[in-house]
């Protein structure tokens, strides 16, 4: 995936999405929208990214997990089989990215990359409904997809490089 | 929260999951393994979906509702629509909110106690709507049916208009005009002979430089607009932002101009100066389509960036540098005409700047400006003409005034409720889908006006508090459960939408065509009525546009011919000012005793210890009246009062300097305090003023979530300036001081 932060004014549509599409548990999302203003008054500067799991190849809250809840499954999305999960947070605590937490019924829940949606062709609700177009989502192997063109086309960036996780969300800056 | 499981539990769980795929695990290795990973589905795809359009703000967008076992699971964009694109901004996202929020009007209710005790009895329909017409035939017996006003926002008012007209008043007013776009309309009226409507006609995809005049788009999320915005700037267009505060869109400008707010017409009048001395606009435009440009000249030859800096604070060097970029990119250099532009009393002549502005760039009818917009036709239901000839609208004093105003003012409905103020008096009000207590500046003049009527009802989904005022609240369906009219709409590209009813109204509420039907019968006016229902009058009138119904229904849009709307395109710009050119100089407000060209005036200090007072709009929300969304106050749950990093070390009362998320009361200078609000000490704001997000600090006991977050502007807006021309109201000119909450 690629977050385009100038395209992105922050408006949270991803986050709404998300939570209607994969009908989240009221006070709880997957992803989030950080706004980071440097500088002091008048000479500022400002980046806005919509956050969500970086799906990791190397992902520590997989190698975390002891039940093996939290995989890696088709396609290199990370997944947890909420009826493997006991909800030890292991995995929360592993996670450089903050992007999990305990779902009201006792699992550990996170971004699935709409793994419902992207199995059949869809894209994720979040890349879907953005109305910017910041977020676009495709194969990163794929040299054609769209993605792979913006990565070498633009100047770019991913969360917490020293993480050794291997993050697959790119921020377009 | 997070639940044991014993081992025991845990493979009888897992068992659950996978069925008969357990009994053959035996060839797995670990016992963890038992099942396969299974990855939930939340199933939210529709069995069905409906088309209709958006009403959580005045844009329309095209949504796709997806309905499962009945109930609504989400709304996603509909790629026919040529307002969303496919795409939803979080509100039309997060509309399903509205539907199942729990705090919703459900019953007709009628006062048992004084009116704004805000107690109510519930009572079935028909008690409901007999009294109500009662009422109304009591006012029009007595007064005359222009003793009713109709206050309205939103599609749905049509139902209500119609109900007016056929009752005979022509006192229906929107806050939308003149508490927020109208003195825009009016000044680009005056300008080039066209106000701007809604949505507006520019085009921000094509244009290379934008230009935002206190217009903080994409903090303000008109779908399309940001859209375009963001292709935009994809596309290389470059950024001026003036705006006191460092908005969204000011992070992604070339240029940020924090401009001491009031003080925008000195900085306009700064820029036609460079553009004019250094030849920088297009003079051929000026000389084949304009009039008044020797007395602009004259008028703006001493008004330097040295002169404006001196008001403005903005660097002589910005100014000219910012004028450069803009000039540069010419004719597609977008001045963009902003929205909510009731400010500072003078709003139609800084609106007249900024046209001006545009017109010297060349961009007013080119492509990536101002351009052209077209509508389909669809004739109206045809109803029996009334023979009654209402009066005009008691909306102006009675002295007159507002010579420009080309729209009703629902400040002025408000004010001529106030005995013998107005050429007549205004004595029962209608209140459709408007928080008056929000919409309006200074609540108290609202309820002082209130006080004088003989009766107010209100038809609106949530219980917000212009509903405690009323004697009547009748629970309208959300805009998921009904059919409202046609949307016709004015664009670049022409369309007529539909809206339809996706699930059955909840509850006992009931849509707003059939409230104003029932009405209409009981007045005896059915004959304006009719129709059997709304899906009736909706296929007459479709087919009567010449329109497939079928087709309308199944994609929820129709496309009207896209024609020519630039210069590129072979449309020659045309103005419909008297004089057929634009009017940079304008003979009309000559004639009225208003400068004919923008002048700059001061606006009044804060006082020492006080701020400016300053609102806008957080992408989350509409107004007041999306704050007790589940789904949208997730995102923002309230709103904080913005201050100045080095302003927020020298408030007293605190011995030290402020930090995020103190509480604080804000005080206007009248003496208004607000509720308690979080503090936000930031170096995105000038030191001079401060900022909130408009539409909380809700205090309807009915509104369960919204109730008690953040401060509400509107309660701190006890002065505003009135515009002479138009009659829009000033809201930024009010000054607070911040007070420990806990002190």
């Amino acid at each position: 995936m690629t977050m385009d932060t100038r395209r992105c004014v922050g408006c949270n549509a991803c986050v709404i999405a998300c939570k209607t599409e994969n009908a989240l548990a009221e006070g709880t999302s997957r992803d989030w929208v950080i706004t980071e203003t440097a500088g002091t008054f008048p000479s500022l500067s400002q980046e806005i990214r919509s956050e969500r799991c970086n799906q990791c190849s190397r992902p520590p809250c997989v190698d975390s997990c002891p039940t093996r809840a939290s995989h890696i499954g088709e396609a290199g999305v990370v997944l947890v089989s909420r009826n493997k999960c006991t909800g030890c947070k292991a995995c929360i605590g592993a996670c450089p990215y903050n992007a999990r937490y305990v779902h009201p019924d006792g699992f550990v829940d996170k971004c699935t990359f709409c793994f419902h949606r992207t199995k059949t062709g869809a894209l994720p609700a979040c890349v879907e409904v953005c109305p910017t177009q910041a977020l676009k989502f495709g194969d990163l192997e794929d040299a054609t997809s769209e993605v792979s063109r913006l990565l070498r086309a633009r100047r770019h960036k991913v969360n917490r490089p020293d993480s050794g996780a291997k993050p697959n969300v790119y921020f377009l800056i | 929260m997070s639940k044991k499981y014993t081992r025991r539990e845990f493979i009888k769980i897992s068992a659950l999951g996978t069925g008969a795929l357990a009994v053959g695990s035996g060839l797995m290795t670990d016992w963890w393994s038992l099942d396969r990973p299974s990855i939930e589905d939340p199933k939210t795809d529709g069995d069905r979906i409906v088309p209709t359009f958006c009403e959580v703000c005045f844009w329309k967008c095209g949504v796709l509702a997806h309905v499962r076992n009945g109930r609504i699971t989400k709304l996603t964009g509909n790629p026919n629509h040529p307002l969303s694109n496919g795409k939803l901004c979080p509100r039309g996202a997060g509309g399903v909110g509205m539907l199942y929020d729990p705090d919703r009007l459900k019953k007709p209710l009628i006062r048992s106690k004084k009116r704004g005790e805000d107690v109510f009895v519930e009572v079935d329909w028909n008690t409901a709507l007999d009294k109500v017409a009662h009422e109304l035939k009591a006012i029009r017996q007595k007064y005359g049916p222009e003793a009713l006003a109709l206050f309205s926002h939103g599609c749905g008012g049509s139902w209500f208009t119609q109900l007016m007209k056929a009752y005979g008043s022509s006192n229906i007013g929107a806050p939308s005009y003149a508490q927020c776009r109208g003195p825009r309309e009016a000044g680009y009226s005056l300008t080039f002979g066209q106000s701007l409507g809604s949505p507006e006609s520019i085009d921000i995809a094509h244009a290379r430089c934008i230009t935002l005049i206190g217009s903080h788009l994409g903090e303000n999320m008109h779908n399309t607009q940001v859209q375009e915005l963001a292709a935009a700037i994809d596309a290389g267009a470059q950024l001026v932002v003036v705006d006191p505060r460092f908005s969204v869109a000011a992070g992604k400008a070339r240029y940020w101009l924090p401009i001491k707010p009031g003080t925008d017409i000195a900085l306009l009048l700064a820029w036609m100066n460079v553009l004019i001395e250094e030849k920088r606009y297009d003079v051929d435009y000026i000389r084949e389509h304009a009039t008044g440009f020797d007395e602009l000249k004259a008028h703006v030859a001493d008004k330097t960036p040295e002169w404006a800096f001196g008001v403005t604070g903005l660097e002589p060097k910005l100014i000219r540098d910012s004028l450069r970029l803009i000039a540069s990119a010419r004719p597609a250099s977008l001045i963009h005409p902003g929205r909510h532009t009731t400010w500072y009393g003078d709003d139609t002549q800084r609106a007249r700047a900024m046209a001006i502005l545009a017109a010297l760039l060349g961009s007013y009818g080119r492509r990536g400006g101002y351009i052209s917009s077209s509508k389909m036709p669809i004739p109206a239901y045809s109803t029996p003409s009334s023979t009654h000839k209402p009066r005009s609208p008691a909306d102006r004093p009675k002295s007159g005034g507002f010579p420009v105003a080309d729209e009703v003012l629902a400040s002025g409905l408000r004010q001529a409720s106030i005995p013998g103020t107005a050429a007549y008096d205004i004595k029962g009000w209608l209140v459709y889908g408007t928080n008056l207590m929000q919409s309006l500046p200074n609540p108290k003049e609202t309820i002082e006006a209130i006080q004088h009527l003989d009766f107010i009802a209100t038809i609106d989904t949530m219980p917000a508090e212009i509903c405690g005022w009323s004697d009547v609240v009748l629970p309208e369906c959300t805009y998921l459960e009904r059919e409202d009219d046609l949307y016709s709409a004015q664009y670049q590209q022409p369309f007529v939408a539909i809206r339809q009813e996706v699930v059955p109204p909840l509850h006992d509420s009931k849509p707003g065509w059939w409230i104003a039907k029932e009405l209409a019968a009981r007045l005896g006016l059915g004959a304006q009525f009719p129709w059997h229902d709304a899906r009736v009058y909706l296929r007459k009138r479709a087919e009567a546009g010449g329109l497939d119904w079928t087709r309308l229904e199944k994609s929820g849009v129709v496309l009207g011919k896209r024609t020519p709307v630039c210069e590129e395109e072979g449309l020659k710009p045309a103005f419909g000012t008297e004089s057929r050119k634009i009017e940079l100089f304008s003979a009309e407000l000559k004639t009225l005793g208003a400068d004919p060209l923008p002048n700059f005036y001061p606006p009044e200090e804060p006082p020492p210890g006080m701020f400016r007072l300053l609102s806008g709009r957080s992408p989350v929300h509409t107004f007041g009246r999306t704050t007790n969304n589940q789904l949208l106050l997730e995102s923002f749950p309230e709103n904080e009062v913005w201050i100045n990093t080095a302003a927020s070390k020298a408030i007293s009362g605190f011995g030290r300097a402020l930090k995020n998320g103190d509480k604080v009361r804000l005080v206007n200078q009248d003496g208004a305090r607000s509720m308690p609000v979080k503090v936000k000490v930031t170096e995105r704001i000038r030191g001079d003023c401060v900022y909130l997000v408009h539409g909380f600090g809700h205090t309807s006991k009915g509104l369960g979530r919204a109730n008690g977050r953040g401060a509400s502007d509107s309660e701190l807006t006890t002065r505003y300036k009135t515009d002479p021309l138009m009659g829009g109201t000033g809201m930024n000119v009010n000054f607070v001081r911040i007070e420990n909450h806990e002190g």
